[in-house]
């Protein structure tokens, strides 16, 4: 039992960041917007939310700041997308180039004197896990409790999304935004606001979950902390098919793949570590590949109709 | 009185040179002012950065060498774009035409005699970069499977069987544990022109004009306009969309695999650490600053690349980081997005009532 409580806690302390941003990505892409910025905003969220802490000794102002960062970058996504009609994947892909080099830049500079201004290698404070005692011994139940404050939050936040999209009046004009951006213009409803809207939720949850790895999860900050993650919640997006409540099984997944990985390299394995990293990608396109196949044959469509089309009334 | 956009009856050929050097400029205003609130003074810098890259013949030789992978990656990119097929593995294509590449020049010596030892090498790159490339492509044309992540996937999955290799099997026995395979054979050496700028050059110039002639001069190159601009309309034209894609996508795999081909056989000469230093994804920037056009991609892959090296030489002169030239790639592209608006609509400034029917999203 230790050991399925051990690789199951750090499952779900790896998860946490992907949900977070997995979360993030579904109400921009439910708005129609497609955001590939996500690797570039999670690395700049975990970048400006270590940097803040490492100054302010303030965990708070950490996962504030970063979710400013987070909003700002994805109100440019929103600018660029909506107001100028550029091509959503190459904005997206912009936004992810920059944020890469831009918290690479930053993190040979914002350091102290004393570290040559390198952020690399320095430590501050980060969020701890906050269990219950009574919990600590309980099989699989104690693994959920031996958490931080954002892993809880996630626990209520995909209900909460869920509910949301489902059951709510505006989380019903946010589907029809994606759907079908006509019809919902016709029905009175903002569709450039609403694409705004929720295309800047959407990145500061994405730079929470990017500040959840620079806080808890590797704490400190490393050059492409992220390794690849924010690619990973892109295919955990079609995986949850635009659905917050599937996002966790996915995010869990992943989280899995992570701490098997983890296991094995710490129990010495004769699998080389190349192969072993290789883990998550290699899931990543299994993943796809069965769910388009799957979609394809029950006939299911996930995807928002609109995803990755500009609207305009000119255009008709 | 309020502001309109109206679509262009044509893209505007003025628009299509302007914005690319509009957006250039904008990013040097932007990357000034960054370095203003680092302390460092944008005039010496850039002027620093201009010397590194173009005021000697050393410097001038490394800014061709970062300028030939970008070209090649740049032309491939460019190609599966024009399909809307959004290649961004070209960086593992890259990575696996290196690895193929430093396959044959390690181990078919004794079946390649002489210098066709390297002409072997570089056709191994070419099919590995096809054949990675056609992976994510039939996934695509065949079950529909998004090629954004799998291609992005698969860089990942090259990168790191490339580290297998040269920490693992391929690794030099007498390398005192150095990350790389053994020196290749100096027939699978290509010849260098000026300092390590090698003869890659004159294959990538050569490959971005014969691109330009049969995009706009061929059959083939007809059906890929057609493909791109819609499925649709190819298909009521009994155009072979699918097969057509497949073959696209693994032309401009073999372009980067090519890129990995010159990389090892040109530069390294072995299989190392380092092969690729983002060349694949600046490569996006490169395609996309061309507009797709394959005889604009060799100016932007220098002006890049100068960018690149001037950038290595503000760090070792300035101290600031390399990361530096990165930054500025970046900002190239924001103005740029939103400049592409003005190649396909002109802005109108309207103050009738009449016009309230084509109400447009800047009111916001």
């Amino acid at each position: 039992m230790d050991f399925l409580n051990s690789v199951l806690t750090i499952t779900i302390r790896a998860g946490t960041s992907l949900t977070f941003a997995t979360i993030g990505e579904i109400l921009t892409e439910r708005s129609g917007i497609l955001n590939l910025g996500v690797e570039g905003t999670m690395l700049m969220g975990a970048l400006s939310a270590f940097v803040t802490v490492f100054y302010t000794h303030s965990l708070v102002l950490g996962f504030l700041v970063a979710i400013g960062i987070g909003g700002l970058l994805a109100l440019l996504h929103a600018f660029l997308t909506t107001t100028m009609r550029a091509n959503q994947v190459v904005s997206g892909l912009s936004i992810t180039l920059f944020g890469t080099g831009f918290s690479s830049f930053l993190g040979q500079r914002l350091g102290p004197a004393t570290n040559n201004f390198r952020l690399v290698g320095l430590r501050a404070e980060r969020i701890a896990p906050l269990t219950p005692g009574w919990a600590e011994n309980i099989p699989i139940l104690g693994a959920f409790l031996n958490q931080d404050i954002l892993t809880y939050i996630v626990y209520l936040l995909i209900p909460v999304a869920w509910f949301f999209l489902y059951k709510t009046r505006p989380g019903l004009w946010l589907r029809a935004v994606g759907e079908n951006p006509q019809t919902a213009d016709a029905m009175g409803i903002n569709v450039i606001k609403t694409r705004y809207l929720y295309t800047i939720i959407g990145g500061m949850l994405i730079a929470l979950g990017g500040a959840h790895l620079s806080l808890s999860y590797t704490p400190g900050w490393s050059e492409n902390i992220t390794g690849g993650r924010g690619w990973i919640v892109i295919a955990l997006v079609i995986f949850s098919m635009w659905n917050p409540a599937r996002a966790v099984w996915g995010a869990l997944l992943f989280g899995g793949i992570n701490a098997v990985q983890f296991r094995l390299q710490a129990s010495g394995t004769s699998i080389p570590a190349s192969f072993l990293n290789m883990l998550p990608y290699i899931g990543t396109i299994a993943v796809l590949v069965l769910m388009t196949w799957w979609e394809a044959l029950s006939k299911k469509v996930g995807a928002p109709a609109a995803l990755g089309t500009s609207y305009m009334r000119e255009d008709k | 009185m309020r502001l309109l956009f109206e679509k262009r009856k044509s893209t505007s050929v003025a628009a299509l040179v302007l914005v690319p050097v509009v957006s250039f400029l904008v990013s040097l205003v932007l990357t000034a002012l960054l370095l203003q609130i680092f302390d460092a003074n944008p005039f010496t810098t850039f002027a620093a950065m201009a010397v590194g890259a173009f005021g000697s013949s050393h410097g001038f030789a490394e800014t061709l060498v970062k300028a030939i992978p970008l070209m090649l990656t740049g032309l491939g990119v460019a190609i599966a774009f024009k399909l809307k097929f959004w290649n961004i593995g070209a960086e593992g294509q890259l990575t696996m035409g290196g690895v193929a590449a430093a396959g044959v020049a390690l181990f078919l010596e004794p079946y390649l005699p002489g210098q066709s030892l390297l002409l072997g090498a570089v056709l191994g790159g070419l099919v590995a970069g096809a054949l990675w490339a056609g992976i994510p492509a039939i996934l695509k044309t065949s079950l529909g499977v998004d090629e954004t992540l799998v291609t992005l996937m698969m860089n990942y999955i090259a990168i790191l069987y490339a580290e297998f290799l040269y920490y693992g099997p391929w690794r030099d026995p007498k390398g005192y544990g150095f990350p790389g395979s053994r020196m290749f054979p100096e027939d699978a050496w290509l010849p260098r022109i000026m300092g390590r700028a090698h003869a890659g050059i004159w294959v990538a110039l050569v490959l971005a004009i014969v691109l330009w002639i049969v995009l706009k001069r061929t059959r083939w190159g007809y059906e890929i306009q057609i493909i791109g601009a819609s499925q649709k309309a190819a298909r009521y034209q009994g155009i072979a969309v699918e097969r057509n894609i497949v073959l696209a996508i693994m032309l401009s795999g073999a372009l980067c695999g090519l890129a990995g081909a010159f990389e090892v056989t040109g530069i390294s000469h072995r299989l190392q650490q380092g092969l690729t230093i983002g060349y694949g994804y600046t490569a996006i920037i490169v395609a996309w600053m061309s507009q797709l056009n394959p005889l604009a991609v060799p100016f932007v892959a220098l002006a890049l690349a100068a960018l690149a090296v001037g950038g290595d030489q503000v760090q070792m002169v300035m101290g600031l980081p390399a990361a530096m030239g990165v930054v500025m790639q970046g900002l190239i592209l924001f103005p740029m997005l939103a400049g592409s608006l003005f190649t396909e609509y002109t802005l109108k400034v309207v103050g009738s009532e009449k016009s309230a029917v084509c109400y447009d999203q800047l009111k916001e």
